[in-house]
């Protein structure tokens, strides 16, 4: 029977320089740290990573502030980010840091308008019309990857045309999955992990807890394990 | 300053009724959930996924590092709260039923048009889903100081660029309340330690003073 199970670094074995990541987690929460480390200790570099945000620094957030860097933080803390494709860029220090020292561009995606690109790719639309960004910059400023965007009036309301989003690999963190690959993320974590499953041509998960396959009532599972490649072990409950 | 934030949001806090489910953003906005009536029910849309906000943990032993609001705080949650990812959180702001959001501004003009996101020239900071909150929401109501070190905010036309168009509906000062429609903006309510001639001096637009013009009250 297929094992999807492998070693975080086995996992990220075939992660290239210049490949295009997308990675879950809201300033750290839900972002698979074990995977975030092994990306580190291969030392890829010049990645385009799509995420909701840089993670975060050391010493952030500042209420209980972390020992080290969270989530896409790690990578930016090893400058191996070239361009950052996310919503919110002000939290962690290192990214305008970066973007003055001119090693690392970005560009900005409406938080909504960006889950649906990725859901997009993942689930086989050619795009998505949105309300959100008509009369802004998004309207005149190209996309990531350089295209004009495209603005449809349909019955008087004008929405953009936002073309999907996908990537080489995704890494997700579960709070919970089976050995199948079947999981849901609990609480505040789940936010961008749900969309990015499926997005790229490499799904690869590192839960919390990995359970057996029928352990648990399959109807608390939110994603479908058919979309998931690799299994790393290893994840840790967040410690402040 | 403290008192006049205070003066805001609780006036701001007047603007919600029973039942219903809302967006605050962070800071200013953030204090209105401290002034809601404890007779009345309010449900409060954490945009990086659920209903049912809470409260600032204070604690380091009281934190689920599984719970942060979108500023990356931790926070607590209501018991009915209900978790949701990024792609339900934002499709239930667009689909307009999270029926407004609470947000500070740089600049609005006097057609609603609002610029609260980036100053050109300075650190990027990103819209977050303050664009699709603007979009989405059926009310948007600003709450901010009137002006900023004395440059007016209230303005015939946004100089920087656009969160949104013409989306605020409602603006609330330390000086007043105003209401965004056809005719410009109208002063529905004054604070009684202002003059009407103060807060047009204070506004980079014509006001327009309701015939109905109350006292704002500070309770």
């Amino acid at each position: 029977m297929i094992n999807k199970i492998m070693t975080a670094d086995e996992a990220v074995a075939g992660v290239q320089d210049g490949m295009t990541i997308m990675v879950g987690g809201f300033l750290g929460t839900g972002s698979p740290e074990v995977l975030m480390d092994a990306l580190v200790r291969k030392g890829v570099k010049h990645l385009t990573v799509i995420g909701n945000d840089g993670g975060l620094h050391t010493g952030q957030p500042a209420q209980f502030g972390g020992k080290t860097p969270r989530g896409i933080g790690k990578l930016l803390e090893h400058h191996m980010v070239d361009h950052l494709i996310a919503s919110h860029i002000g939290v962690n220090p290192l990214i305008n840091e970066q973007i003055a020292e001119g090693t690392l561009r970005y560009t900005l995606v409406p938080q909504g308008t960006l889950a649906e690109k990725i859901r997009a790719a993942a689930y086989g639309l050619g795009g998505v019309l949105t309300p959100t960004g008509v009369g802004t910059p998004m309207e005149t400023e190209v996309d990531e990857l350089g295209r004009e965007k495209k603005v449809v009036e349909i019955e008087g309301v004008k929405y953009l045309f936002e073309m999907p989003l996908r990537a080489d690999y995704s890494f997700i963190r579960p709070s919970v999955a089976d050995k199948f690959g079947n999981f849901y993320c609990a609480k505040a974590t789940k936010n961008f992990n749900y969309v990015m499953t499926g997005a790229s041509d490499h799904t690869i998960i590192a839960p919390e807890k990995l359970v057996e396959i029928g352990e648990i009532d399959p109807d608390y599972f939110a994603v479908a394990g058919v979309l998931v490649d690799t299994i790393v072990e290893g994840e840790q409950k967040w410690q402040i | 300053m403290a008192d006049l934030k205070t003066r805001i949001a609780k006036r701001c806090a007047k603007e919600f009724k029973d039942g219903e489910f809302v967006n605050l953003g962070i800071g200013l906005p953030t204090m209105v959930a401290d002034y809601i009536p404890d007779d009345i029910m309010v449900t409060f849309h954490s945009e990086n996924g659920f209903a049912g906000i809470d409260a600032v943990v204070d604690k380091e032993e009281d934190v689920d590092v599984d719970i942060i609001n979108s500023g990356g705080t931790y926070v607590t949650a209501v018991p009915r709260v209900k978790y949701f990812d990024t792609a339900e959180s934002f499709g239930l702001v667009r689909g307009g039923h999270v029926r407004a959001t609470v947000l500070g501004a740089m600049q609005v003009a006097e057609n609603g048009d609002l610029a609260n996101w980036i100053i050109p020239g300075k650190k990027v900071a990103g819209m977050g889903g303050a664009m699709d909150l603007c979009a989405g929401c059926p009310e948007v109501i600003i709450v901010m100081l009137h002006t900023q070190k004395g440059n007016h905010k209230i303005l015939k036309e946004c100089t920087l660029p656009l969160t949104a168009e013409r989306c605020v509906s409602k603006i609330i000062t330390e000086m007043g309340v105003m209401e965004v429609t056809d005719e410009g903006i109208v002063v529905t309510e004054l604070h009684p330690d202002y003059t009407k001639e103060d807060i047009q001096a204070a506004t980079g637009c014509e006001l327009k003073f309701s015939p109905d013009l109350k006292p704002m009250e500070e309770e």
